[in-house]
């Protein structure tokens, strides 16, 4: 059977951007559709009817949705080099908590802290820097949060790396005083090919956020 | 597997809890079940999760709790690989099942607790929109999945039966507080069928609260959730 793997994400996407990590990492050759969120691909609106949202991974016809969902897909079915999921069931739940706790915590709070101004926006702007703290606990002396492999957890939180001077310069604080570990960890993550290849720069990536925010604003 | 080694810190009311008790049941395991208050918070709770503070914890013999239902039915399935599968072989199935639950709780979770805190009709409206939007979906899908049998899972339950079934007690409930049926037998035929058919599994029955004890606690929730939202 063919192996056709078509991807539609955005670049400023962390989440599109677990799903290529991933993709890299095993070494599977896929089609990249870059969707404009303005107006959505008829791809798009087929392949993910429920949420209409990227990433949407297309493997021989049929859609897998859900970049936390999709990660564990590729590591099921490439399950020939480059574990992403722990192989112990223990380490394998602590991993998915934590990717969990990512995918509840990080983008709702940034969101929340970016739309708001005075006294709303310090609170989030705290909560913001208490979850980030949270994750720089939790990685401890490790090298990665798969221990002495980058894994799952790695893969969830590197993208938001790029995102790290919009964060900054919204919130005024810098991340290097707030968690130095996690800076630490994350240098060690571009160090990989299949990270440093995929995350976008970190001042394009505030451009296009400083642009959204215009056109949010102007409706 | 000794008693001890496999704890739950569960309660009567939470759905999530009974995810984790269907799941354990259905791999013939024992458990202790300790019945947890929502406030005050034990001190083993707190201990547990202290990042997110909140029930099913499962302890298990020497290892640091576990938490998040639908994370513990996975490592239950992990662990324990005896008959039946929770989830489906197939990495592809697999998604689906993960990626239908994660809708669950996403929609219909959120929108069941909006309409209880609805004041009145007209704010209602767009959650019971929501509600039936995803019933009528999951009858899709139960219908697409079922393959004729009585489960998503087909001849046994699975990862969806388990994960949309243990809520089914909370949508009676709701119904009754706000006056509306939303799992309808002329409207979604399979579901209702299918949620009778969860509730007589051997792994499920006898744990469902009782709906006038559930409605009793529901209310009393409500007046919680709207005096912490003001």
């Amino acid at each position: 059977m063919a192996n056709e793997v078509v991807l539609l994400s955005t670049w400023p996407s962390m989440f599109g951007m677990r799903v290529r990590i991933a993709l890299a990492e095993k070494g599977v050759k896929y089609e990249y559709k870059e969707e404009n969120l303005q107006n959505k691909s008829p791809l798009l609106l087929q392949m993910n009817p429920i949420h209409k949202k990227i990433p949407v991974l297309i493997h021989n016809g049929k859609p897998i949705c859900e970049s936390a969902i999709i990660v564990q897909y590729i590591d099921e079915v490439w399950n020939h080099k480059a574990p992403i999921m722990p192989s112990d069931p223990y380490q394998r739940a602590q991993a998915r908590f934590w990717v969990d706790y990512i995918d509840n915590k990080m983008y709702d709070t940034w969101r929340k802290m970016w739309l708001s101004t005075g006294e709303e926006h310090e609170t989030w702007k705290k909560e913001l820097i208490s979850i980030f703290k949270q994750l720089e606990e939790t990685l401890g002396d490790k090298p990665f949060y798969g221990g002495d492999t980058f894994g799952f957890v790695d893969i969830g939180l590197i993208p938001f790396y790029s995102w790290f001077y919009t964060f900054e310069t919204y919130g005024n604080f810098k991340m290097e005083a707030v968690c130095p570990k996690l800076i630490a960890w994350a240098k060690r993550c571009m160090g990989r090919e299949t990270v440093s290849k995929t995350l976008p720069d970190e001042k394009k990536v505030y451009d296009h956020v400083v642009g959204m925010k215009k056109a949010l604003e102007s409706k | 597997m000794a008693k001890n080694d496999l704890k739950l810190l569960g309660g009567w009311f939470s759905p999530f809890a009974l995810r984790v008790q269907v799941a354990l049941n259905l791999k013939g395991l024992d458990y202790e079940v300790v019945e947890q208050t929502l406030s005050p918070k034990s001190e083993l709770l707190l201990k547990s999760n202290p990042v997110h503070k909140k029930i099913p914890v499962l302890l298990h013999a020497d290892h640091k709790p576990i938490c998040e239902s639908l994370i513990i039915v996975e490592y239950i399935d992990e662990v324990w690989t005896n008959a039946p599968s929770i989830l489906p072989q197939k990495p592809y199935d697999r998604a689906n099942a993960r990626f239908w639950l994660s809708y669950i709780d996403d929609k219909l979770l959120t929108s069941t607790k909006s309409i209880l805190m609805a004041e009145d009709d007209e704010a209602k409206k767009p959650h019971l929109e929501q509600i039936e939007e995803v019933l009528e979906k999951m009858e899709e899908v139960f219908n697409k999945y079922s393959e004729g049998k009585a489960f998503f899972g087909g001849d046994t339950i699975g990862l969806i039966d388990i994960g949309f079934g243990s809520f089914m007690s909370w949508i009676r409930v709701t119904e009754d507080i706000i006056g509306i049926k939303v799992l309808d037998e002329a409207r979604n035929p399979s579901l209702a069928q299918w949620a009778q058919s969860f509730a007589a599994h051997p792994s499920v029955k006898g744990l469902l609260p009782e709906t006038p004890k559930l409605t009793e606690f529901a209310k009393l929730l409500i007046l919680q959730w709207t005096a912490s939202a003001r």
